[in-house]
């Protein structure tokens, strides 16, 4: 069963939720505990995955390759390191969790509903774990047609909009990334992508190739200035999908950065690494701005989105542009282990804000913070929960979002006490416009009725946001755990970017 | 012999489990478990740091430097969680642990009416653990962290009534103030991460020396000197927590908070955490005549200008929070002099009486039902007469009276000052700590006689309401103010004892001698108090000498003034009104610091916000680069009428089209 652990993961939750979509439509109750068991049992089937992978080694691990597309080389390849379990575990943390969140929310076609994630979380699982550059394509386009379902058929009522805006965006994107694979295919006829790695590249070649993944990744992200999607996306999307959105499938944008900008053309991502830096200090910063003058509140968290996944790209190319230019290593694998980091926190953190968005917007159904006002009048425990996750969205020490951010902001000291200053302005904006939310929602004198009429959460909802808090104070206590888990990874993907491949 | 670990961790996690108990289980434990646990956690703490110091300090205990566990190990570069305890740690541990456990007796009466008993309790509790973090830590990524967490507590304490705008606003005014400090200390951190390639204290300053002649580019090729920019950050951090100018704005805000909080967290412990990360850094602090200068102008600005202020405040509280600023300000001017001992010291005595003068305010609070403004006080001294005494016994130690415990803590600092080499910034300072003394002499007695003496300036209204705390008419009581019960008394009683007596026994050994020990670090050129410590010649002398010098005669002058003024003659502080307008008005608005920062900061950020957003991602981004170009406005608004005649599958259909299209060409031309 070790062997085909990957294939378990990835397939386990799509035929579940083709299981979940033949209950019909009439069978709602079923549906959900159908879809949970899946949920839980793709968790539980993760375990041994998190608890056999040797960290210390650091390599490609559980590997599995069959023949796929032998006519044009694909095949289907799987294997994991330490970047990939961590984000694979992520996954089948957060899923559970949202079909938890949707057990009431969600009356219409719960079925159809539930099967989109459960579709969708095998989907993802599989993109962390493809070897094969066309499998990862594939997956990586596949993933966002359950989203699209979601957003398009579960959303608010600008949903038609939202979609087709984040469609051209990602479509926009991951053409000129397929473009680019095709490239790569022509030179070699194999999409392995350890051997594309190792594919000898002239730096006008790879500045095309880097432009082109750019776009892919970038949107994915999202990086300013390509990031408009997001807000309009989560503003529309049902409380599920924008925890999937949020928490993991941005993720997959700083992952293809790691996966194949830094291995494939790391010449040109050095050479244009500072338009990457430049971008993320502009996210972190102006975005920060932005979301200080939002009105509703899943904008504020997008666009608060934004501003953190700054931190992932910018400790990303940080890191390539020390490792190659001063050779301060360990401030590399600093910057690459905190930008993994901040991937997992913000994973919980953001799942965790939406989670308590959902929470509010299924009572009083407004997401415009001027709806709300002293709701920890009504509802202490949750807003307990509320300002601990707004502590770890401004990066509170002790918190989870603190860990990765720190070590960002203290390697890329390495490079200019400058960009440090950027980066560390987080600590003012995203601080500014967290707690002005809290003030507004949370504290105060009753605002209104519909504030007078709260109920505090229910033992579901608190299960959801209780296993976020343990998440997001056990990664912020003691984060050596996951720093463990991905170290030799990271410093295997830090010292492959070392090899010049421009002749 | 050494210290034991078990102790040590024991002194932190007790305050926190009394924390998660009352927090967590508040409804369960009850109004009596809650502050039964805290209190039991905070006295075990409160003991066994005595214990600690006694070890240090008398057995000759060796200083305590172990890691916990490690957080994170990335590459070359670790960091942990772990401890430092020596006599400065020590001092720091019993300073907190002793003021919150009074904090904690005194709460019992002071809350007693309040519906959030517990979750006071808990979070006063948890801010104990996040000092005692702080202070214990021995590396800077702890230091931070517990700077953080008393910085999250602080935000929440400020915050406690929630329903008042006033303290919501304060409180994230005080957050937000702290973190523009927080961001200078974390660079900080970073510069220190980047040239000793560690987290550790002892490893940084052992190799502190390897940062001389280290330099940064920063602006345009000219070297910055690495120590000078490194501190320069630190301290900006400093300067966020100990409330320096120009970072002060928040703490007479945080008043909004109550009064047991003001006293632990904003008068005796939290807000001196500053001093004591300067102290402890006083290895890399040394390196840098430059930052020193800073530090001392700083200072010396803060102890003057904020002291002002409190002249003309008429809220209790804030009387004794702007002596608070003034009072850090000393502290501040302390380490600018490399007489960081001296400063510590002051922490130390200022801790006493201080949080005496909170609690003591929050005892007349208390007696006024909740009025604090002084102008409906007065001869308030035959009711509450433990109260006067014990407020009278600190505003003395406050004001530097010769013998009292803040006598020898202010004279070493201003005799330091005097004696430092710092150039005009030295003179400046010079004139303001000696401008200080007046000034502090003068709020202080102001503040007694307005409360406890003269006309009484209410009525007792027997058929005025009971139960409308929150909107009395001011000037008016439902009954006689009455003196507060032994809960609150006794802690004004056990912290009037140090205030007045503490200076005797101490100031020999931790401010002219070397108590201290490796713990702060001097250079030999700047060793200010080891000069003057050939001058020492014990308490006592001291005392006398103090008859004769000019702090002394300054204070009285204050005082003098003081009780004609407000004693024997205030109806002519409205002449003075009248005839001094300009300068009032001034620092009655407390030179417009708030309103500049609320137009600039606040508005400026809100303003610049819509800016990037309506101009820059809608304005520009969306409707010109994504929607003029990917398919023109029209074609979307075309598309979007097609797609909702319900085909949404189509998008998910198209794209698997698309795609098995590609490939399939692919495979043509490459299978062949």
């Amino acid at each position: 069963m070790m062997q085909s652990l990957l294939s378990i993961l990835i397939w386990l939750p799509i035929v579940g939720g083709f299981a979940v979509l033949a209950l019909g439509t009439h069978r709602g109750g079923e549906a959900r505990w159908a879809a949970l068991a899946v949920a839980v049992a793709t968790f539980l089937v993760s375990i041994p995955l998190l608890v056999g992978y040797d960290a210390d080694a650091g390599t490609m691990q559980f590997i599995e390759q069959h023949r796929w597309i032998a006519a044009i080389g694909a095949s289907y390849h799987l294997g994991v390191d330490g970047i990939s379990v961590a984000l694979i575990v992520l996954t089948t943390f957060v899923t559970p969790l949202v079909v938890i969140g949707a057990w009431s929310s969600v009356r219409d076609k719960v079925n159809q509903y539930l099967a989109a994630f459960l579709v969708l979380e095998g989907l993802m699982i599989g993109v962390f774990c493809a070897m094969d550059a066309l499998l990862f394509y594939v997956l990586f386009e596949g993933m966002l047609i359950p989203m699209f379902i979601i957003i398009g058929v579960w959303g608010g009522p600008r949903r038609v909009y939202a979609t087709l805006k984040f469609f051209l965006y990602t479509f926009f994107g991951s053409i000129f990334m397929l473009i680019g694979l095709i490239y790569l295919f022509l030179q070699v006829h194999t999409w392995d992508m350890a051997q594309l790695a190792a594919l000898p590249l002239t730096l006008r070649e790879q500045t095309w190739l880097f432009f082109a993944f750019l776009l892919g990744f970038a949107i994915k992200v999202p990086m300013w200035p390509v990031h408009t999607w997001l807000p309009d996306a989560h503003v529309e999307a049902p409380t599920g999908g924008s925890v999937i959105l949020a928490a993991i499938m941005l993720k997959i944008g700083g992952y293809g950065f790691l996966r194949f900008s830094l291995p494939i053309v790391p010449d040109a991502s050095q050479a244009l690494a500072w338009v990457v830096i430049a971008l993320s200090l502009i996210a972190i910063i102006y975005v920060g701005y932005v979301a200080l003058v939002q009105e509703d509140m899943k904008k504020l968290i997008a666009y608060s989105s934004v501003s953190h996944m700054g931190f992932v790209t910018l400790g990303i190319f940080l890191s390539l542009a020390l490792a190659r230019t001063s050779g301060d290593k360990d401030s590399a694998y600093l910057g690459v282990s905190g930008a993994m980091v901040q991937m997992i926190s913000h994973g919980f953190v953001s799942g965790a804000m939406f989670s308590c968005v959902g929470v509010l917007y299924d009572r009083v159904h407004s997401r415009m913070i001027r709806d709300y006002g002293g709701v920890v009048n009504t509802m202490p425990w949750f807003a307990a929960f509320w300002v601990l996750f707004s502590m770890a969205n401004c990066g509170l020490p002790g918190t989870s979002g603190f860990v990765g951010e720190f070590m960002v902001i203290v390697a890329s000291f390495a490079m200019s006490p400058w960009v440090a200053a950027g980066a560390a302005f987080t600590l003012i904006i995203g601080a500014a416009y967290t707690l002005w939310l809290v003030k507004r929602i949370i504290w105060g004198d009753v605002a209104n009725e519909h504030v007078a009429k709260l109920q505090d959460i229910n033992a579901r909802e608190t299960i959801v946001l209780l296993a976020f808090a343990a998440a997001v104070l056990a990664l912020g206590v003691w984060p050596e755990p996951l720093t463990h888990l991905m170290d030799a990874s990271i410093r295997h993907v830090v010292d492959q970017l070392l090899v010049v491949k421009a002749g | 012999m050494s210290l034991n670990p078990t102790v040590l961790l024991v002194i932190a996690l007790a305050p926190l489990f009394g924390a998660l108990v009352a927090g967590l289980l508040r409804n369960q434990v009850g109004r009596i478990g809650a502050h039964t646990v805290t209190i039991a956690g905070v006295a075990l703490s409160c003991a066994l740091s005595f214990h600690v110091l006694f070890q240090l300090a008398w057995d000759g205990a060796e200083p305590y430097n172990a890691n916990l566990y490690t957080w994170f190990q990335v590459g070359g570069i670790s960091a942990h969680i772990g401890f430092l305890v020596d006599k400065l740690t020590a001092m720091m541990m019993v300073v907190v642990t002793f003021v919150s456990l009074m904090v904690h007796i005194y709460t019992i009466g002071y809350m007693d009416e309040d519906p959030g008993y517990q979750r006071f309790f808990a979070y006063i509790a948890l801010f104990t653990f996040s000092m005692l973090m702080l202070v214990m830590s021995n590396n800077f990524l702890q230091l931070f962290f517990g700077w953080e967490a008393v910085g999250l507590v602080s935000y929440l304490l400020i915050g406690f009534w929630f329903k008042r705008p006033s303290a919501i606003f304060a409180n994230m005014k005080a957050f937000l103030v702290n973190r523009v400090g927080d961001f200078g200390f974390l660079l900080g951190i970073a510069g220190v991460l980047y040239f000793f390639h560690s987290f550790d204290y002892a490893t940084v300053f052992a190799h502190s020396d390897s940062l001389v002649g280290k330099t940064l580019d920063l602006v345009g090729g000219t070297p910055w000197s690495a120590a000078t920019v490194i501190c320069l950050c630190l301290f900006v951090g400093a300067m966020g927590k100990s409330a320096q100018v120009p970072l002060h704005v928040w703490l007479p805000d945080s008043m909004e908070g109550p009064t047991p909080i003001s006293a632990l967290i904003h008068a005796a412990t939290m807000v001196t955490a500053g001093i004591f990360m300067v102290a402890r850094m006083s290895p890399l602090f040394e390196l840098s005549e430059t930052a020193l200068s800073v530090v001392l102008f700083l200072g010396a600005t803060t102890a003057l200008f904020t002291g002002l202020i409190g002249i003309v405040q008429n809220d209790i509280k804030r009387v004794v929070a702007y002596s608070t600023l003034s009072q850090l300000g000393y502290m501040t001017v302390a380490l600018g002099v490399s007489a960081y001992a001296g400063g510590v010291y002051h922490l130390m005595t200022h801790a006493f009486f201080k949080a005496l003068l909170f609690l003591g305010a929050g005892s007349v609070i208390v007696a006024m039902h909740h009025e604090q403004d002084m102008r409906y006080m007065g001869g308030l001294r035959k009711y509450m007469p433990i109260t006067w005494i014990t407020m009278w016994l600190g505003s003395l130690a406050l004001a530097g009276a010769p013998g009292f415990a803040g006598f020898f803590s202010k004279d070493a600092i201003i005799e330091a000052v005097g004696e430092a080499h710092r150039g005009w910034v030295g003179s400046y300072a010079y004139f303001c700590v000696m401008a200080g003394v007046f000034v502090t002499a003068l709020y202080s007695f102001r503040l007694l006689y307005k409360t406890f003496h003269g006309a009484e300036r209410f009525v007792v209204d027997m058929h005025h309401g009971h139960d409308d705390h929150g909107h009395h008419e001011s000037g008016h009581l439902a009954h006689a103010p009455q003196e507060s019960p032994w809960v609150i008394t006794l802690p004004l009683i056990l912290l009037a004892i140090p205030s007045v007596l503490i200076g005797w026994s101490t100031v020999g050994p931790m401010v002219f001698g070397d108590w201290f020990g490796g713990a702060i670090h001097v250079a030999e050129r700047n060793d200010v108090l080891k000069e003057l410590s050939s001058e020492f010649h014990g308490p006592l002398a001291m005392v006398l000498h103090g008859f004769a010098q000019p702090p002394f005669w300054i204070a009285f002058a204050g005082f003098v003034v003081a009780t004609y003024i407000w004693l024997f003659n205030p109806a002519i502080t409205a002449k003075f009104k009248a005839a001094l307008k300009p300068i009032y008005s001034v620092l009655v608005n407390k030179y417009w610091i708030d309103e500049i920062y609320q137009a600039v900061f606040a508005r400026g950020s809100i303003a610049l916000g819509r800016a990037l957003w309506k101009g820059g991602d809608v304005g520009v981004i969306d409707n010109v680069l994504i929607d003029g170009t990917s398919a023109g406005v029209g074609r979307i608004a075309a598309t979007v009428r097609w797609i909702q005649t319900g085909y949404l599958y189509t998008y998910a259909f198209a794209m698997i089209l698309g795609l098995v299209f590609l490939l399939g060409g692919l495979w043509w031309v490459v299978g062949k």
